[in-house]
């Protein structure tokens, strides 16, 4: 395998991970604050939906986005409705929500466009486009970092550099700043954060709403430039994917980067099966590739690979008075 | 203790969650611009104004009895098996080896042989989440979501490999003659008056209400169903009267998933004969709406699951006769089940203020 093809996998890799990335950070601030969220798969498919349906009748990929950030606060605002004003139980809360954005994407959609559930395809200005970082033509030529920086980091649409700084974004908010603090202990001891005189509730629906801005994104991120267009179920189990590589990382997130880098190369190879069996000599199943971020999930929730501890207080609803 | 009579946790709290999705699935129908009424009309007459509507909605409602008592049952026992899906898939792959590789001379005999199959397939497909929760302290929901994708890929990858027949289609070859089960139409026409006509429901929708009834006797009826229930309330309670912890989990695990496997005996030996990709459809998942709105209770998820079934078939209808999609469904299975669990708080608290407020009243006359 040459230096080009290997780039070419790790470009797609980068394009793959991107959602998940976006998905499983969304997932570590609400989880962090103690509010499980099974819900990131719906979050996304209606962000998904109401971004590509804006985008294309607006024609700006911007108003696009803003919509489909507010499709998924409206349903990040039923969650934190169910799981923290209502105290009901923020699992069965996550599958709704699932659900809810499954059917109403689909019946929106038929009703709005007519075509079985999907939207029209989307282009131009109402995409997000690749951008070209500076240089990244002239320095094209000069050996091995020229193609690295020309096809690995430049050419990637807007929302993957927006996804890479969340990372650092997050970590500098949770681990060094007031709020960051107050989010964390609220997911493992709400009591504590109460008796100091500062609002459980506020906080977690903070979280929650963060939660949904993210997921905005990744799902914006979807239908208006990985792919043109929103078609049925198009999140294709990647909220789950994400819940999954957020335990992988143990609710860290530096961490949550190396996990959906990890998971997007396994969806990247799965796309190439031809590259891997010229490389390994034997044909892998595409099923395995598939499903192998749901194993390696499972074996690290066993406890085989170093053990993962969720936030102490997560799904449990805080009742003030005992 | 109680604020509410028995009969207002059992029959109000449910009836207004249903009353509350309804109104708002009438509110999406009214919103794609067409007629609530009209709709409903025609899921009425679609799933219960013939006797072949009947034969769809009961053979639904079979599903959903089998994958909503997998959820009451892990309920009993303060579980979430949010994995249905995964083990009924599985439950299928146990029908099918079991109806492919034995000649069998009667299908009562092979109705029991694939119940059986179907039972251990989805049983041990939820142990091993159980285990993991029991002795590893993994999250059985996160687990089960997980293995629910591992059993599509597992059955994707035989279907197109081992089990596959002949052909295209990723599906494993015709059951034998020896394992067809009677369908309605071949139990209940007599002499010119053929009824269910071509509806695929069967003789496992009574397999189905023995299932209910034997889950009543198990939770409320033996000593196994107590410890259930006990440790369903109180963790600590259960194990300071001496009841394991692992043992119950694995348990009442097991139980859940040998049901929602053995929804296969309808719609993989019944209905299809065959065993083909997705067979399942979702109906591991609406076991959680059934289970929820059914109060955990096998007669309530009896009921709940006609409902389902009811909702199902007429959906089917609505995507046929109108341009309202079958996923209005999703949409209202969404909504029962946030309104029943997650927002269970929001559709009680006011009504247990309301009859606090008549007893105070009744207390002061």
């Amino acid at each position: 395998m040459d230096l080009l093809t290997l780039l070419q996998i790790l470009d797609s890799t980068m394009r793959l991970a991107t959602p998940l990335l976006l998905a499983c950070l969304a997932g570590l601030f609400s989880e962090r604050a103690g509010i499980f969220d099974i819900g990131l798969e719906g979050k996304m498919l209606a962000a998904a939906f109401l971004s590509a349906a804006v985008a294309y009748t607006s024609g700006s990929v911007w108003v696009g986005l803003l919509a489909g950030i507010a499709a998924s606060l409206v349903l990040s605002g039923i969650h934190g409705l169910a799981s923290i004003t209502f105290r009901g139980n923020q699992l069965i809360s996550g599958v709704a929500i699932n659900f809810l954005a499954a059917g109403l994407t689909v019946v929106i959609a038929q009703s709005w466009f007519a075509q079985g559930g999907r939207t029209p395809q989307l282009s131009g200005a109402a995409r997000f486009n690749p951008i070209t970082l500076p240089f990244a033509e002239n320095l094209r030529d000069v050996p091995v970092l020229g193609p690295i920086y020309y096809e690995l980091i430049s050419g990637h649409t807007i929302l993957v550099y927006v996804a890479l700084l969340c990372v650092p974004a997050t970590w500098w908010i949770l681990y060094r700043t007031r709020f960051g603090l107050r989010l964390r202990a609220v997911g493992e001891n709400p009591a504590a954060v109460d008796t100091a005189g500062v609002s459980v509730v506020g906080l977690r629906f903070a979280a929650v709403g963060i939660c949904g801005v993210l997921c905005g994104i990744a799902g914006a991120y979807l239908a208006t430039a990985l792919q043109a267009g929103f078609v049925k179920d198009m999140s294709a189990g990647r909220g789950y994917i994400a819940l999954a590589a957020l335990i992988f990382a143990k609710w860290r997130p530096w961490y949550a980067l190396y996990a959906t880098l990890l998971f997007g190369f396994l969806q990247a190879l799965a796309l190439r099966p031809d590259l891997i069996e010229a490389v390994l000599s034997f044909k892998v199943n595409g099923q395995l590739l598939d499903v192998l971020p749901y194993i390696l999930t499972v074996i690290i929730l066993a406890g085989f690979v170093g053990k993962a501890i969720p936030p102490r207080a997560g799904g449990e609803p805080y009742v003030k008075e005992r | 203790m109680d604020v509410m009579p028995k009969w207002a946790e059992v029959v109000l709290v449910p009836l207004i969650s249903l009353l509350l999705a309804a109104f708002l699935s009438a509110l999406v129908i009214l919103a794609i611009g067409e007629s609530p009424t009209a709709a409903l009309k025609l899921m009425i007459e679609g799933a219960i104004g013939s006797t072949y509507g009947w034969g769809y909605t009961l053979y639904y409602a079979t599903n959903f009895m089998f994958t909503g008592l997998a959820v009451a049952v892990a309920f009993h026992a303060r579980m979430f098996n949010i994995g249905g899906e995964g083990q009924a898939v599985l439950g299928g792959l146990g029908v099918a080896l079991v109806c492919l590789y034995i000649p069998w001379p009667h299908w009562s005999v092979a109705l029991i042989g694939a119940t059986a199959g179907a039972a251990l397939f989805g049983a041990a497909w939820a142990a091993i989440p159980a285990y993991l929760q029991a002795k590893r302290g993994s999250h059985i929901v996160i687990t089960t979501i997980m293995f629910n994708f591992i059993a599509a890929a597992l059955l994707n990858y035989l279907l197109i490999g081992a089990l596959k027949a002949d052909g295209m289609e990723p599906a494993t070859r015709k059951f034998a003659e020896g394992a067809h089960l009677p369908s309605f139409q071949d139990m209940f026409s007599f002499g010119e008056a053929t009824l269910f006509r071509g509806a695929p429901a069967n003789v496992s929708f009574f397999v189905a209400i023995a299932a209910c009834i034997a889950v009543w006797a198990l939770i409320w009826k033996t000593r196994l169903g107590y410890e259930i229930r006990a440790f369903g309330h109180s963790e600590s309670a259960a194990k300071y009267a001496g009841i394991s912890p692992t043992k119950i989990i694995m348990i009442s695990m097991m139980i859940s998933g040998g049901l929602a496997g053995m929804m296969a005996i309808n719609n993989v030996m019944g209905e299809a004969e065959r065993l083909v990709l997705n067979a399942v459809e979702g109906a591991g998942f609406i076991g959680i709406a059934v289970a929820l709105m059914g109060r955990s209770h096998p007669f309530g998820v009896f009921l709940a699951a006609i409902l389902f079934g009811f909702l199902y078939q007429g959906g089917a209808e609505l995507a046929l006769w109108t341009s309202i999609p079958r996923e209005l469904i999703v949409v209202i299975q969404a909504l029962v089940i946030l309104f029943t669990g997650a927002l269970d708080n929001m559709v009680r608290s006011p009504l247990e203020k309301m009859f606090l407020a008549m007893q105070r009243k009744k207390g002061e006359v």
